[in-house]
């Protein structure tokens, strides 16, 4: 008896000499730890700071004024020379919104089934599928949309109609976008729908509900600020992609809605300058930033946004 | 007596109502099976191009003026050199971060701003990061057009996915686990290493994987940095003569790349029309990769299940 308590007490005390012992090591790592979290906060720090300071070099030579009037062309790299960026934003614009018009109601639709139609096997079956689609590398996409769907698919189909389809056209980048977002849409919706609290199903097939009327009026208002974060976070994605928009959508900036035009994205021409010999310092070079610097703003807006709905419905319902 | 006739058949608003929502499990189905379809398409139609070009010499030749002679080689030292670049400076940072955010940091305002941080960082532009990366590490840095930047660039890309993946993980390991060690007397970063790290090690590996494909098939921030090139030698470190080379080992990472995704999209843009059975076999080599990983990582994340 008095032999255990011994040993227990002495026990004790060489672990709490250990632990006392460690503490010089627990500082250290606390401090490496908190450097990590550093490196994200200063990676931010150091987008900003490049983006702003090669920005203020472009402005110093084209005015602001200049770069946000909307009749002036986006014509840099030849006479006469433009520097409006609206037709780059247009084109952006273009290839995101017949993109969400595709991949918003195939992605919420596959949320819908996978959380409140599908049985668990189909569902285990269905949800890798959407994770590989996920999972292909733009490039591939970028390939898929020039070879087949606008010289197999789009041109002949159009042709039929008498419309001539350009080679690189907004309407075969806006399909292959669609495609490459479908699964962010639909796994983050998804997410949110099977976050909806069973209750609320019982309650209404309790009072004669279909599962149909459940999922749209029941489930799909419940889960809307998922739904909502999914859409903004695929929007962030196709605005930034910039493979599949330089390759298909074409290199003519163009103030146009057009699917059928070939226009030039804000990624695209930042692709092309990347690709060109414009020597460091000059203007053309230069606009590489200020493009890019409206390209991070109009990202970081969906992002923050997307961040706040997500969290939303995970307090709402967790 | 007169028998009442009794159905349990729904008749009239009701049955429509039952019609629509039969009717609509087949749509959304449809519109599920689309994805399946489309991946399926792809596929067939990448290896019929492909099929006439398919052979070893595409991933053992260098590139080539000649169709079918041009191969991936040196892109696929490239690839290979930059993920173990983008890993090995990437899986410490990132998982540290987690740790840090999960376990240790202040629940106040810093630590809301570290996360909008990651969660915006996770959605910037890829080609965004080639900017950064060109100025700070290319340029600022003197490393050049060269392995080193492209792991540093990348890196800096995956960061914040596989942070957000791996507090995933920490988090489902059970509080339990910790709260034993630490009422053992377990100081916090003992709990963290013997209890809480070796169950969520499945879970960050499976996050690790899939940022690695992620990074393996990023083409926009690598040719912002300088991966558009003709290259005729194997980039980096020579397998095996510099392994045991510290010295030659970094002048290896500090060569010139190209990798596979960009190689294929110099075939895709070239006007040629006989380097389009090259992509198409390109993407075929890339797929394999990528399908690869992504397969690993499912295999963990399903033997380690914790339902």
């Amino acid at each position: 008896m008095s032999l255990s308590t011994r040993i227990e007490k002495e026990s004790v005390a060489t672990a709490l000499q250990k632990r006392a012992l460690s503490r010089p090591q627990e500082t250290l790592i606390l401090t490496s730890l908190t450097f990590c979290a550093a490196v994200s906060l200063i990676t931010t720090v150091l987008i900003v700071g490049v983006l702003v300071r090669e920005s203020l070099t472009f402005f110093e030579e084209v005015s602001i004024t200049e770069f946000f009037d909307p009749t002036k062309d986006w014509q840099p790299l030849f006479n006469p020379v433009g520097y409006g960026v609206w037709e780059l934003v247009a084109g952006t614009v273009n290839v995101t919104l017949w993109a969400l018009l595709l991949a918003v109601p195939v992605g919420l639709a596959t949320a819908v089934y996978l959380s409140e139609y599908a049985h668990p096997n189909t569902r285990k079956l269905l949800k890798p599928v959407l994770e590989a689609l996920a999972g292909v590398p733009t490039v591939v996409y970028a390939y898929f949309g020039l070879v087949v769907v606008t010289q197999e698919i789009l041109r002949p189909l159009f042709a039929e109609v008498g419309i001539e389809v350009p080679i690189f056209n907004a309407l075969a980048a806006s399909i292959m976008l669609a495609i490459m977002i479908l699964p962010t849409i639909a796994s983050v919706s998804e997410d949110a729908m099977s976050n909806v609290p069973r209750d609320l199903r019982e309650a209404a097939y309790g009072l004669g509900s279909t599962r149909l009327e459940v999922a749209i009026r029941v489930v799909f208002p419940a889960a809307l600020s998922g739904i909502i974060a999914a859409i903004l976070l695929a929007i962030a994605r196709v605005v930034g992609e910039t493979v599949i928009v330089a390759i298909i959508a074409g290199s003519t900036p163009k103030l146009t809605l057009d699917p059928l035009e070939s226009v030039q994205t804000m990624t695209g021409f930042m692709l092309q300058v990347a690709l060109g010999d414009a020597q460091r310092g000059t203007v053309d070079y230069q606009s590489l930033f200020a493009v890019g610097m409206m390209l991070f703003l109009i990202t970081l807006v969906f992002n923050v946004a997307a961040y706040f709905f997500v969290r939303r419905y995970r307090e709402e319902y967790e | 007596m007169a028998t009442v006739p009794v159905t349990l058949r729904a008749t009239g608003a009701v049955a429509r109502r039952q019609l629509a929502s039969r009717v609509s499990r087949y749509v959304f189905l449809g519109a599920s099976l689309l994805g399946v379809v489309v991946l399926a398409y792809l596929t067939y139609d990448t290896i019929d191009t492909a099929w006439t070009r398919l052979s070893w010499n595409i991933v053992t030749n260098y590139p080539s003026r000649f169709a079918d002679q041009a191969g991936l080689r040196p892109a696929i030292f490239g690839t290979f050199w930059i993920m173990v670049a983008t890993m090995t400076m990437a899986i410490p940072v990132a998982v540290g971060t987690a740790i840090w955010i999960e376990e240790f940091a202040p629940r106040n305002r810093l630590l809301t701003i570290v996360q909008i941080n990651l969660a915006n960082l996770a959605g910037v532009p890829s080609i965004i990061y080639g900017i950064l990366g060109l100025t700070i590490f290319v340029r600022f840095y003197g490393m050049d057009r060269s392995i080193l930047a492209a792991g540093f660039t990348l890196a800096l890309m995956i960061i914040p996915m596989t942070v957000i993946a791996s507090q995933e993980a920490i988090r489902q390991v059970p509080p339990s686990l910790r709260e034993g060690a630490l009422a053992l007397g377990a100081t916090k970063w003992q709990a963290v290493r013997h209890n809480v790290l070796p169950n969520a090690i499945p879970g960050i590996m499976t996050g690790t994987i899939l940022a690695t494909s992620r990074a393996i098939g990023e083409t926009a921030a690598l040719i912002v940095i300088g991966g558009f090139t003709f290259i005729r030698f194997d980039p980096g470190p020579a397998i095996p003569g510099d392994l045991a080379n510290p010295v030659a080992f970094w002048d290896g990472l500090r060569e010139g790349f190209t990798i596979i995704p960009i190689q294929i999209y110099g075939w895709i843009i070239n006007s040629r029309l006989e380097y389009q059975h090259n992509a198409a076999a390109g993407i075929i080599v890339l797929m394999t990769g990528v399908m690869t990983l992504n397969l690993i990582a499912t295999v963990i994340r399903e033997r380690f299940r914790r339902d």
